[in-house]
């Protein structure tokens, strides 16, 4: 098979994934929906109000089809993405449609991965969501034939340093994704009982502590990406840290993330101002990950993308 | 008079501690970490002089008033600014004063015994009792021993400590951060840097005047230069023939690592600089020299050689100037060159393919007053035109030649030119070695679980609690064993 044989077999596995997201979001999307049951004529009495409540005995099957059909999408994502570095012979992480799609299988990794220990079904939609979002824009606006590296590129240090990068990013937007919907129970809560959907939902302390040690778990590789790269731009670019743009980002993310780990253990936030911090670290992350490589200037852009 | 509120009086001392226990509280600590990301934000939005200068001058063309302000705040100098360096030297103040007293303390923590047993273990967590058979003590010992607790046995009790890993992790984690600072500082005192444009089969010798543009740190000078010599014998680039794009860059040289020395054969790549000690050479940028030899009207030679050429895209269309100051009168060629030839409507001379498939000059020949001797520092690609004439307008071919009304102008060939750039920074390892060591106890400090575990054995009955600190997880899961183990048999 040649090169173009394999980078549009990587476009069918991505195309295939795509579709299994997608049905993994339907899946999910029923579920939530339908695991809250509006009470019977028969249960309303007069003057007496019954709340909805939660009975997802009836969407189990949805819910275990849309876990399934998400593996099943990681499994052709993970395809998807090898086959793409086959056709280019090298580590599919060379320009911004590459990164976007190895980017969106750390994400559902790091979801499902997750999921081994903690219930987090109730993320799948948000999870498939996001996964579509970035893939779709990905093939659509990203998308760069598959071509060998520039120079600069070539050396180990690429699969070191970007691997790293990328899952550490997805593990960030992970704890992200969670901070935003502690914000978004904690202020369902403060004006009354949960709603019905929301009610199978982990407790705000679970997920408060739950962002809190994914970001305390992917910290050490966050710092380690950072290193790989100062020591990889040392043999390529003869400094080991030169306030690049991406540097610079990458360095403030790390400085947020700190704060936030300090301010956790050392000072004890919890809650709110926590899941406010973290969301705040985390969008120094997207802010490198989109600005640097679309408008930014500087070394981190030769890749066309 | 009203009457004024009496402030207890401070003397020097207090108030100095009071400002450094300030200064080294955690809040403080944590504001600093915010100021810094924030701090560091301008610097990837304004261009930087350490990175771009051509940039900021152009913004100082374009937005004139406001690069002034710019200026006086330092903002194209974000990470050399006072107000940057204030900021972390706060930080690493604060770091110092708050890591020293910790270490102290955790060195004399490390040696005692963990506390004695509480009185009352049912107030604690994980707290479970049942009938002792007698032999409970000696199997928690064992297991403590097997597990590597640290123990403080008396009396019909044990308690038991593990994870003193968390704290000298994190310490070690902090110390190492002020070993990469001070390796930065090292390489800024001790450090050299700078670029040479050297074309192929020409060699380069490591003294300051060899340099196109070189930057000394404070303490060092052209004295610290290794006199180590690289002659350029080839370079050979290879392009991707649909995109253009790079995909090979091989520089073979032949160094001499001091005079006398054997010369060495070596081979440098984008990824794979060359050492001498603490100096590295690094292939960074390359271009096109066209070798030219300018005659004048009697046909002796007035210049001869290769001139670099600036690429100014992808396809290496490349500007330069033939500069001829020893002709009477003075030439100037304000030249171009495309090393693949071809006509655009709209630009002119454009360059299809960056390799040398159909090389052309292209230059207007100047003559008059160079300039060179007005002090004003000069572009070595572009020729001050303003007291000279233009005579003539033409392009060449590699090997023909072209006879003007002041001489002879012949285009030898062309050679490939690089740029190195040769760096040396002595505190690189020290930053090094700091970056390793902070992962390390990044790894410690946050995988380490710090808990302690009490059993008591007393009037027959068993009683065991657990306290995680940090309500770390996972003490459960051990808590469960242990008595597993203990009732076990």
């Amino acid at each position: 098979m040649s090169a173009q044989d394999w980078a549009y077999a990587s476009n069918y596995a991505i195309y295939s994934a795509m579709v299994l997201f997608t049905l993994a979001f339907f899946g999910h999307a029923y579920e939530t929906a339908w695991a809250v049951r509006s009470p019977l004529a028969s249960e309303a009495t007069a003057g007496n109000l019954v709340a909805k409540t939660l009975d997802n005995s009836r969407t189990q099957k949805a819910m275990r089809i849309a876990t399934a059909m998400m593996i099943l999408g990681f499994t052709f994502l993970l395809a998807g993405v090898i086959l793409r570095g086959i056709s280019a012979g090298r580590v599919p992480w060379g320009n911004m449609y590459e990164f976007s799609i190895t980017g969106a299988l750390a994400f559902t990794g790091a979801y499902l991965f997750a999921l081994r220990k903690y219930d987090l079904r109730w993320l799948g939609v948000l999870v498939s969501f996001s996964v579509l979002l970035t893939l779709g824009t990905a093939i659509t606006l990203l998308y760069r034939p598959s071509a060998p590296l520039v120079p600069a590129l070539k050396s180990t240090w690429l699969v070191i340093h970007v691997s790293a990068a990328i899952i550490s990013g997805g593990v960030f937007l992970l704890a992200n994704v969670i901070a935003a919907a502690y914000l978004y129970l904690d202020n369902m809560e403060s004006k009354g009982p949960r709603k019905a959907w929301a009610q199978r939902l982990p407790s705000l302390d679970v997920l408060d502590q739950l962002s809190y040690r994914l970001v305390a778990f992917v910290f050490p590789l966050w710092t380690f990406a950072v290193i790989a790269g100062a020591i990889w731009a040392e043999s390529a670019w003869g400094r080991y840290w030169g306030w690049d743009p991406k540097e610079t980002w990458a360095f403030i993310t790390w400085v947020a993330y700190a704060a936030y780990l300090h301010a956790r253990v050392t000072v004890g936030w919890r809650g709110r101002r926590a899941a406010w911090l973290c969301l705040l670290a985390g969008s120094t992350f997207l802010f490198n990950y989109v600005y640097v490589n679309v408008w930014g200037t500087g070394k981190h852009t030769y890749s066309g993308l | 008079m009203s009457e004024e509120t009496q402030l207890p009086e401070l003397g020097a001392l207090a108030l100095a501690r009071y400002f450094w226990r300030q200064l080294t509280s955690m809040r403080t600590a944590l504001v600093l970490l915010l100021m810094l990301a924030l701090a560091a934000i301008p610097g990837s939005l304004i261009p930087q002089n350490s990175q771009n200068p051509m940039a900021v001058s152009e913004y100082f063309e374009k937005h004139k008033s406001l690069a002034i302000w710019f200026q006086r705040f330092s903002l194209f100098d974000v990470y050399s600014s006072p107000w940057f360096s204030a900021i972390y030297i706060l930080l690493f103040v604060s770091l110092i004063g708050c890591v020293l007293p910790r270490s102290i303390e955790h060195f004399h923590a490390i040696r005692a015994l963990p506390p004695k047993t509480p009185k009352n273990l049912s107030r604690l967590e994980y707290h479970q009792s049942w009938p002792a058979t007698g032999e409970e003590l000696v199997i928690a010992k064992a297991w403590f021993k097997a597990k590597k607790f640290r123990m403080l046995e008396s009396e019909g009790t044990i308690s038991a400590e593990k994870g003193y890993l968390r704290e000298t992790g994190n310490l070690f984690f902090h110390i190492s951060l002020i070993l990469i600072l001070v390796g930065v500082l090292v390489g800024g005192l001790f450090g050299v840097r700078g670029s040479a444009i050297v074309s192929q089969g020409e060699r380069f010798v490591n003294n300051s005047t060899s340099y196109d543009t070189i930057s000394f740190g404070q303490i060092s000078n052209e004295n610290s230069l290794p006199p180590f010599t690289i002659t350029v014998d080839k370079f050979l680039a290879k392009y991707n023939t649909l995109t253009s794009a790079p995909e090979d860059y091989t520089l073979n040289v032949t160094t001499v690592a001091e005079p006398g020395a054997k010369p060495k054969q070596q081979v440098v790549k984008v990824n794979s600089p060359l050492t001498f000690g603490s100096t590295r050479i690094y292939l960074q940028a390359n271009g096109y020299s066209p070798i030219v030899t300018v005659q004048d009207k009697k046909g002796n030679v007035t210049f001869q050689g290769p001139v670099p050429f600036l690429p100014q895209d992808g396809n290496l269309r490349s500007i330069g100037a033939i500069k001829v100051p020893d002709g009477n009168p003075q030439l100037g060629f304000v030249s171009s060159f495309v090393p693949t030839y071809a006509r655009s409507a709209k630009q002119g001379a454009i360059s299809v393919f960056p390799e040398l498939l159909d090389p052309k000059l292209l230059f207007s020949i100047w003559q008059g007053d160079l300039g060179l001797n007005s002090g004003k520092p000069q572009s070595v690609y572009r020729i001050d035109t303003s007291k000279m004439k233009q005579i003539g307008l033409n392009s060449l071919k590699p090997g023909e030649f072209l006879k003007f009304s002041e001489g002879t102008i012949t285009f030898e060939g062309v050679v490939p030119w690089v740029n190195l750039q040769i760096v040396s920074d002595p505190g690189k390892s020290y930053s090094l070695i700091g970056g390793i060591v902070a992962i390390l106890g990044l790894l410690a400090s946050l995988f380490t679980r710090r808990r302690r575990i009490w059993i008591r054995v007393e009037s027959g009955e068993v009683q065991v609690a657990g306290l995680a600190k940090n309500s770390a997880p996972g003490l459960a899961v051990e808590m469960k064993e242990f008595v597993t183990k203990l009732k076990e048999k």
